[in-house]
Order: C-alpha cells, then sequence, then structure tokens
C-alpha cells in the first residue's frame, strides 16, 4: 500500500491544470454578453463609464439567497450616481432562480449564465461571488463567498470608486 | 484492514504535499450536490439513533452513520 | 441494569459530531429536532424522547446540545432464561461546539449516559479540513471515554472500563452528480467488558436440564478496525440514491460485513420519501459458544448473541412532510415518520424457552420494530 502513495500523489498533483487567465485587482474586466431576465441582451462593455457590480450566484446557495436583498438595497442607493448591479445566475436551468425571484424581487438585470462561460472566464472559486469593475472597465475588487457585514465593504468599495 | 495507519498516511501525505488541484467540479456547478437529498446527513437525531440501535445489537461498531458530505456548496 | 453492551454508548456522540463536520467549511444549521423513538422486539422494549438542539454564535461558532432518553423493559431471550423480566432507564446528555475558519472545522464534544448500574463519559475531538478547491474534506477525530460499572444487585461490585476512539474520514466530490465518503475508525478499549448479568451455559449431566450456567468472562481488552465506504448519486429528475458497504474485524475474533443501499424521492413540493434496504451479517467471537462442553472449559467465555454467528436484514421506510409554514423566526419545519422492520437469524444461539436436548433446541430468531417520530424546526 505504501508503495502506492506517491504514484497517487503524483496523478493527484496532475490535476493541477494551468488555471485558466486569472481576473485579479487591477486587470481588464472580461468582457461578455448574456441573456438578461428581461429578454435583453447585456454586454459588459456597455455599462463602460458607469461601476458595474457582478454577482455570481445560485438559488441553491443559501449565502447567495441571503444576500440578494442586500444587493437591491446597494442598487436603489447608487444607481442614480452611475452605478449597476449585474446578478450572473450560474444555474444551468433557470426556473428555480425565477421562483425564488418572484418571493425577492430585484430591479437590476438578472443575467443567465446558463452554459458557465462567464463564470469560467472570470474563474469563479466561491458562490457566491462578487466582482466590482471601476468606470474604465477595470476589476478593481474580487469578493468570494458572503457573511453577514460583507454588504458594507461592498458599499464602501462602490462610494469609493462612483468617487473617482 | 488492522493497519488504520497507512490510509492516514496516505491522507497526511496528500494534505500535506499541498499540490494545488484545479477542482473538476467548480463552484457554480454544484447546483444538484447542493440537494438536501445529497446529505450523508440529513437528519443528525435520527442517524445518531439508528446508529445506537444497530449497535446495541451487532458485534461490529465504528465508522457508522454519516461521515461528512463535503461538496463545498455555501 | 446493564442490559447493553458498553461500546454503544458511543455511537449517538460519533454520528453527532460526524454530522457536526459535515458539509465543506459551512456550520450546520440552526435547527432542532423532537424525536420519540421506540423499539420492539425480541421480548424488549425501548422508547423515549430525545432533543437535539444546533445554534449559531456569529459566523464561525455553532453549538448544540442534546437529551436523550431509554426507558427499557425487557423480557428478552436472556432475562426468559437465566433472570427476570425488569425496567430501567437511561438518560444521556451531551454538549458540543464547532468552530469554523478558513475552511477548518474544529469540533469539541462532551456526552454523560447515565443509568442505574452504569455511568459513561465521553470526550471527543474533531478536525475537519477543506482541501483541493473543496472537492475534498478530510476529517480526524479522537475520543476517550470513561465507564463505570455497578451491578444492581451486588451493591459491593465496582468496576470501569475505558475507551478510546481514532477517526479518520475522507470526503469527495466525483462529479456534478457524485459524492463518495470513506471513513475508517479503530477503537480500543479496556476493563471490564462484558455484562455483569449475563451467563454462558455449559452441559452439566448432574442437572436436570442437562446444563447449567457460570458468569460469562470477557478478555480485558478488545480492539476493532471498522472502514466503510458510502456513495450518492444524484438522479436526473431529482432523486438520490445511495449505497453502503462496512468491513469490520476485532481482536476478539468477529468479523462483520454491513451492506445498505436507499432511494431518496421527493414528492409534490412538501414531500420526501426515502426507502432503504440494510443486511449485516457478522461471525462469532472466538470464545463465543452457545453451549460449553463443561464448566470453565477456556479461560474466556461467551453465550452473548451479539457475540455470535448471525445475520440481519432490515427493511426502512421514512416519510418526510414541510407543511411550508413559517412565522416569527421560524423559516422551516418538517415532520417526519421513519418505520424499520429488522429480522433477526441466529446460526449459533439457540432458543432455550423451548425444551429439547440440550444442543438441540431449535435457533433463535427474532424481528423488530423500529419507530420514529419526529418534527424539525430550522430557524
Amino acid at each position: 500500500m505504501r508503495r502506492l502513495t506517491l504514484p497517487v500523489l503524483a496523478l493527484l498533483c496532475s490535476f493541477a491544470a494551468a488555471p485558466a487567465a486569472a481576473v485579479t485587482s487591477g486587470s481588464a474586466a472580461p468582457d461578455f454578453v448574456l441573456k438578461s431576465a428581461a429578454g435583453s441582451n447585456v454586454r459588459l462593455s456597455e455599462m463602460r463609464g458607469q461601476v458595474v457590480m457582478i454577482n455570481f450566484w445560485a438559488s441553491w446557495c443559501g449565502p447567495c439567497r441571503q444576500e440578494m436583498p442586500l444587493l437591491e438595497k446597494l442598487q436603489q442607493r447608487y444607481a442614480r450616481l452611475g452605478f449597476v448591479m449585474l446578478g450572473v445566475n450560474v444555474e444551468e436551468q433557470s426556473q428555480a432562480a425565477q421562483k425564488f425571484l418572484k418571493d425577492v424581487p430585484v430591479s437590476f438585470p438578472i443575467l443567465w449564465d446558463t452554459s458557465n462561460s462567464v463564470s469560467r472566464l472570470y474563474a469563479v472559486k466561491a458562490m457566491p461571488t462578487s466582482v466590482i469593475v471601476d468606470r474604465d472597465g477595470k476589476v478593481r475588487y474580487i469578493h468570494p463567498g458572503y457573511k453577514a457585514g460583507d454588504e458594507n465593504t461592498y458599499s464602501d468599495t462602490v462610494r469609493a470608486l462612483l468617487r473617482e | 484492514m488492522r493497519r488504520a495507519a497507512t490510509p492516514l498516511l496516505i491522507v497526511a501525505a496528500l494534505a500535506l504535499g499541498g499540490c494545488a488541484i484545479e477542482p473538476w467540479v467548480a463552484p457554480y456547478e454544484r447546483a444538484n450536490l447542493s440537494d438536501p437529498i445529497m446529505s450523508f446527513s440529513r437528519d443528525p437525531v435520527s442517524a445518531s439513533y439508528m446508529n445506537h440501535v444497530h449497535e446495541v445489537r451487532e458485534g461490529a461498531r465504528g465508522a457508522g452513520s454519516a461521515g461528512g458530505g463535503g461538496c463545498g456548496c455555501n | 441494569m446493564a442490559a447493553t453492551r458498553s461500546g454503544q454508548r458511543y455511537g449517538l456522540l460519533a454520528a453527532l459530531l460526524l454530522a457536526g463536520g459535515a458539509g465543506a467549511a459551512v456550520l450546520p444549521e440552526d435547527r432542532a429536532d423532537l424525536l420519540y423513538h421506540s423499539y420492539d422486539g425480541g421480548g424488549v422494549e425501548v422508547s423515549g424522547p430525545s432533543l437535539l438542539v444546533r445554534k449559531s454564535l456569529g459566523d464561525s461558532v455553532s453549538v448544540y446540545g442534546n437529551h436523550y432518553v431509554d426507558t427499557v423493559s425487557s423480557a428478552s431471550i436472556d432475562v426468559l432464561t437465566t433472570a427476570s423480566p425488569y425496567a430501567d432507564e437511561r438518560t444521556e446528555q451531551g454538549a458540543g461546539v464547532d468552530y469554523l475558519r478558513d475552511g477548518t472545522t474544529l469540533s469539541l464534544a462532551y456526552t454523560n449516559s447515565d443509568e442505574s448500574d452504569y455511568k459513561a463519559d465521553t470526550v471527543s475531538f474533531d478536525i475537519s479540513q477543506d482541501m483541493f478547491g473543496d472537492l475534498t474534506t478530510v476529517t480526524l477525530g479522537y475520543s476517550q471515554g470513561n465507564d463505570k460499572i455497578g451491578k444492581s444487585n451486588d451493591p459491593a461490585f465496582a468496576a470501569t472500563a475505558t475507551r478510546q476512539h481514532y477517526r479518520v474520514g475522507l470526503s469527495q466530490v466525483i462529479s456534478k452528480n457524485m459524492l463518495l465518503a470513506l471513513n475508517l475508525e479503530t477503537i480500543t478499549d479496556q476493563g471490564f467488558l462484558n455484562n455483569p448479568y449475563r451467563s454462558v451455559r455449559y452441559l452439566d449431566p448432574l442437572s436436570a436440564l442437562g446444563y447449567s450456567y457460570e458468569p460469562e468472562i470477557y478478555p480485558a481488552t478488545h480492539t476493532s478496525d471498522a472502514v466503510a465506504l458510502r456513495a450518492r448519486y444524484y438522479l436526473p429528475y431529482r432523486a438520490a440514491v445511495y449505497g453502503e458497504y462496512r468491513r469490520y474485524g476485532d481482536t476478539w475474533g468477529i468479523d462483520a460485513n454491513t451492506w445498505e443501499i436507499g432511494y431518496l424521492h421527493p414528492w409534490r413540493e412538501n414531500w420526501l420519501l426515502e426507502f432503504r434496504l440494510r443486511q449485516y451479517s457478522q461471525e462469532a467471537a472466538d470464545f463465543y459458544s452457545d453451549l460449553f462442553p463443561r464448566q470453565q472449559a477456556q479461560n474466556f467465555l461467551a453465550r452473548d448473541k451479539e457475540l455470535s454467528t448471525f445475520s440481519s436484514r432490515s427493511l426502512g421506510v421514512t416519510v418526510s412532510y414541510d407543511p411550508g409554514l413559517h412565522w416569527n423566526f421560524i423559516e422551516r419545519t418538517a415532520f417526519t415518520l421513519s418505520l424499520d422492520h429488522i429480522q433477526f437469524n441466529y446460526e449459533d444461539f439457540r432458543d432455550l424457552t423451548k425444551a429439547a436436548a440440550p444442543g438441540s433446541e431449535p435457533l433463535y430468531e427474532f424481528t423488530a420494530n423500529v419507530l420514529q417520530l419526529y418534527v424539525s424546526l430550522w430557524y
């Protein structure tokens, strides 16, 4: 059995593929187009000039559901100052998410990433993940996960970027 | 089977090896895994009771009941 | 009465702990469960409540408390042949805390079990770590138990036993639809490990029955290893199947295999149905015999049916109903009914209530019904 340890380890390590072009703070936000819940296509680059927060979420993810109403508050507070929230739903099938949105309605665009191409593009490492993009289209802040109080950090970051 | 140490060594080697693995199931692909029906311990109060019922009447013991369903869903 | 063997006292605790460590980098949900349980089979009736309450404190700490009662009335085969029926009560109290930080969960727990002639204290520590992009969770655990054994008909009798558990667990995401879990546990105990009330029988030409009884004698040490592999698979129409295999071996010569398969089927939004089949079989301990050839035939003697060669088969059904109720701080409720029917078939333990020449009595068998009824609240 011990003779197997090294080969097993080597095999497991061989799964370590080169990571997808990492989205890091300071890099240009990769552009994408997704169909929105309203039916129209939304392209990220068309938001240039605004501060954009991209939130990757799923209806099966508890913390995502928890932060949704708080994201709506953020949208309501900063929309008129040049801010837009994009809720990127990562589910292959959208029914559960649509049902959830009936209970917790939001005014910002919900985008369907049913093929996960955008989730892959942004190398989403946790659910939820929030990415904040500045007016010049640069990624300025990446936040994996959500726990109570994180909305204050979102708010501070958005406010600072709006002032730039 | 008497040697619980060998698997332990493998686990420790993996843990300490620290090789970075690109997950083959991404966090956003865990819709099904996060469903409560996929939990190894859906109702702890019931699982522990059944475990008790079995251990009282059987010679075997240990490694019973639910043991972590980690799917990193949330 | 120490109607039960000592090892069982850890089952509840271990299960609670393992459940506590479950779920990668998330603390267990805040919930309370009130369970009524009932076991009826082989002349033994055991019933009582169990209450398990869990609550998180802040983002990284979750605490729980458990209160469990067994009210026993026994006219089991052992009692009918060598003693008189009795009633007793066992109370178990437990408390634990889980601390989560950056994918590592630390768990600490204490359990106390108390019956008139048996007291047991256990402390446990478990550490669980997510790794490899949260696809893998590794858990290491240790428990220590101290038992004090008495005898209801002999106030002078006092004995002790100590127990240590070493656990390793690995759970692995295999695919978008499949989970695997591997658990290993070594348990080693020392001290007074048998049941002070139980006897063995031996051939005795001077007795009218042809046999007589003498107290059983177990070795003072016992070490066991168990390894279990569990898999769960999500079916495309939202249902799940699971399978489990456990292999067990110990220094007393018992070898056991357990198989279990099950199917979970959500129905109409509010209902969840589960069906399961379980098969257990074991080879007897080296020092077990239904009938020893003479008095003091060997240094260790046992005639516990739990140490004999036998198999059991069970069929279980669980129905859970979530009425969609939520009010105030209660977010969700569920009502669950669970039934298991178990058939035990002994291969070298004879039914002495049926008169026959010693060693030719019919083999013992019995069925048991296990009922659980519980209410769960999430808050």
